[in-house]
């Protein structure tokens, strides 16, 4: 374990950066966290977790795939991919960093997404214990540890020092080059891990039971009553899919510019009614049906498919951002009871 | 590593026109070879840059060496502009993608009966084609095929003079009302397999509108068809074809990836939403 005084924080950024690009949680003017490419002068962000996810370094809400050059009849494809790079992401919380695990059987499932998985492999991924989780956090509920979180390198921050492990190879060696770092005693943690683990159980949503979802049981809940009252007044705005840190599905687009042709990939919301819409017809015609769908996607279609492990990890964004309150834990509640 | 949703650049060197909105496109490579291998049932993402790119079935039979052939209907942004292209365009295309018929396994041996209605025949084209390839693995063939009026019938030259002519297979066409030049049967799909009382031993292979399935599906039940026996292929909105964008599923299946064929006992296993 090593540890360098919070003074000297700007130190480590500046070295870090020096080889690679950084993002960290930065306040941005309104006061929100959200991950940003480090510059000099730029302070870690107090707060509790970004206002989006950090999915965003491997998922950018819009990338190109490719382009195209149309003459006459002839195509030409044009490669359009961004050079690799390697970078650092910082001060990703426990939540955020078992979201990445989610997304990779997505994305690195056979045929592997290269553009995915280009961004993966580049990158070291710093994270940081949560010193105050919010009565929103529920990680725990998904056996998710805030005071201990994975990654390549794991991070305590308290009210002197930052402490620092390496867990992998890529956290090793990124770990050799800051000569700043020094050596710590690992029990200096410990009281911080105790301290978080004591605040976590206290959460109100830190037990929550989801023995009614999971693996097999599409047939218990798909038919229930309840997802048309829960989803009645859903707007369909798709504010949680884009904050969510585990929502993947994605949209393919077009950008006609005369002769050049872009095609890009941008974030799509299985809460948008254009999401199934064919010129043969709308498998899911109300909000009903697209509500469920999300929600049966992340606790039972999912673990299906994935040993029984949920795609939502307890972040507790959408519980703060959804315009009308509604949000996955008043789902697990509802239909949980419901299926007893 | 290569990525999937770069596709290659095709020719269409052939359009025939099969009805008043069906047409059936050639493809090849820029190299002129078919683009790819696959297994009937299998489909393909084409597109039209600035157009769009869409999901087809691919029409040819695997046996065919030299192209794939996809017979599309004119529906949509991106089947119009493929319908208003002449012979000698470029498009792109990517594939193959989805599980195909299991031709060679559980088919194998078995009495088959098609049915088919509209332009759910082009699936079937290409097993169909392959089971005639390889007869000598298959039982007997009956071929239940249906449509509106006897120009909407896709591939009725071929179907008149090599299909009907083989021993062994049996077609049994029907149109939706009378007319003058028709003297072949005149009715549903459904009840016109319910009058045929197929044997129950049959496997069947269906695909057609939404309500042709679920009324056929009643009759075959009703004759005494086990619903591990009968097969059906899908079709929904995709845009990746690799299980990962996240809008072809019908519960915890993917369409493009796990699909588009499944027999209906497997249906019967997934939530009720289509």
């Amino acid at each position: 374990m090593k540890q360098i005084p919070r003074s000297q924080l700007n130190q480590l950024f500046a070295a870090i950066s020096e080889k690679q690009k950084l993002y960290l949680p930065v306040d941005d003017t309104t006061g929100q966290s959200v991950f940003t490419l480090w510059e000099e002068g730029m302070c870690l962000s107090s707060g509790l977790n970004t206002i989006r996810s950090a999915k965003d370094a491997f998922f950018p809400q819009v990338e190109n795939l490719m382009g195209f050059r149309v003459e006459e009849r002839q195509i030409q494809l044009i490669e359009t991919r961004d050079p690799a790079e390697p970078f650092v992401i910082f001060g990703v919380r426990a939540c955020d960093v078992r979201s990445f695990g989610i997304l990779d059987r997505v994305f690195l499932a056979e045929p592997v997404d290269t553009y995915y998985a280009q961004r993966r492999e580049n990158c070291c991924v710093i994270s940081l214990a949560c010193g105050k989780p919010a009565e929103t956090c529920f990680c725990t509920a998904f056996g998710i540890d805030p005071a201990q979180p994975e990654g390549d390198v794991t991070c305590w921050l308290t009210e002197e020092k930052l402490y620092w492990q390496a867990n992998t190879e890529k956290g090793e060696s990124l770990t050799a080059g800051l000569p700043m770092l020094e050596n710590a005693d690992p029990a200096a943690v410990e009281q911080e891990k105790a301290a978080i683990r004591a605040t976590v159980q206290k959460l109100p949503f830190g037990g929550l039971d989801l023995s009614a979802f999971g693996q097999g049981r599409t047939k218990a809940l798909f038919d229930l009553p309840h997802w048309k009252t829960l989803s009645e007044s859903c707007l369909g705005c798709g504010t949680c899919t884009f904050i969510c840190p585990t929502c993947q599905c994605y949209d393919i687009q077009e950008f006609t510019g005369g002769k050049t042709i872009r095609r890009f990939r941008c974030w799509d919301s299985c809460m948008y009614s254009d999401f199934t819409k064919m010129s043969a017809g709308q498998p899911r015609p109300t909000q009903t049906e697209r509500f469920r769908q999300r929600f049966m996607h992340k606790l039972v279609y999912y673990p299906d498919n994935n040993e029984g492990i949920f795609s939502c990890v307890g972040c507790g964004r959408c519980l703060r951002k959804c315009p009308i309150h509604m949000n996955i834990v008043k789902v697990i509640k509802t239909i949980g009871e419901a299926a007893e | 590593m290569k990525e999937p949703l770069i596709p290659m650049i095709g020719v269409v060197t052939d359009i025939r026109v099969d009805t008043p909105d069906v047409k059936t496109f050639r493809v090849v490579g820029l190299d002129g070879q078919k683009p790819f291998l696959h297994i009937p049932g299998q489909c393909a993402m084409l597109s039209v840059p600035g157009v769009g790119e869409a999901l087809f079935s691919i029409t040819s039979s695997p046996t065919e060496q030299a192209f794939l052939e996809f017979s599309i209907k004119k529906c949509g942004c991106v089947t119009e502009w493929l319908h208003g292209m002449e012979p000698g365009q470029q498009i792109t295309i990517r594939g193959p993608y989805g599980n195909g018929f299991p031709v060679d396994t559980e088919f194998a041996g078995k009495d088959l009966l098609f049915i088919a209605g509209g332009i759910g025949l082009a699936p079937l084209h290409s097993v169909i084609n392959y089971c005639r390839a390889h007869r000598e693995n298959y039982g007997k063939i009956d071929i239940v095929y249906g449509s509106r009026s006897k120009a909407d019938l896709v591939d009725f030259e071929e179907i008149l003079n090599e299909w009907c002519q083989e021993d062994g297979i049996n077609v049994h066409l029907t149109i939706d009302n009378p007319e003058p030049a028709w003297e072949g049967h005149v009715g549903f799909v459904p009840n016109f397999v319910k009058e045929l009382k197929p044997d129950t031993s049959k496997t069947v292979v269906m695909c057609g509108p939404p309500i042709m399935i679920k009324f056929t599906l009643a009759g075959l039940m009703e004759l005494g068809f086990d619903r591990n026996n009968i097969y059906t292929t899908m079709e929904l909105k995709m845009k990746c074809g690799l299980g990962k964008c996240g809008r072809c599923n019908i519960g915890n299946k993917y369409v493009c990836k796990d699909g588009p064929v499944f027999r209906f006992d497997q249906l019967d296993a997934l939530p009720d939403e289509y």
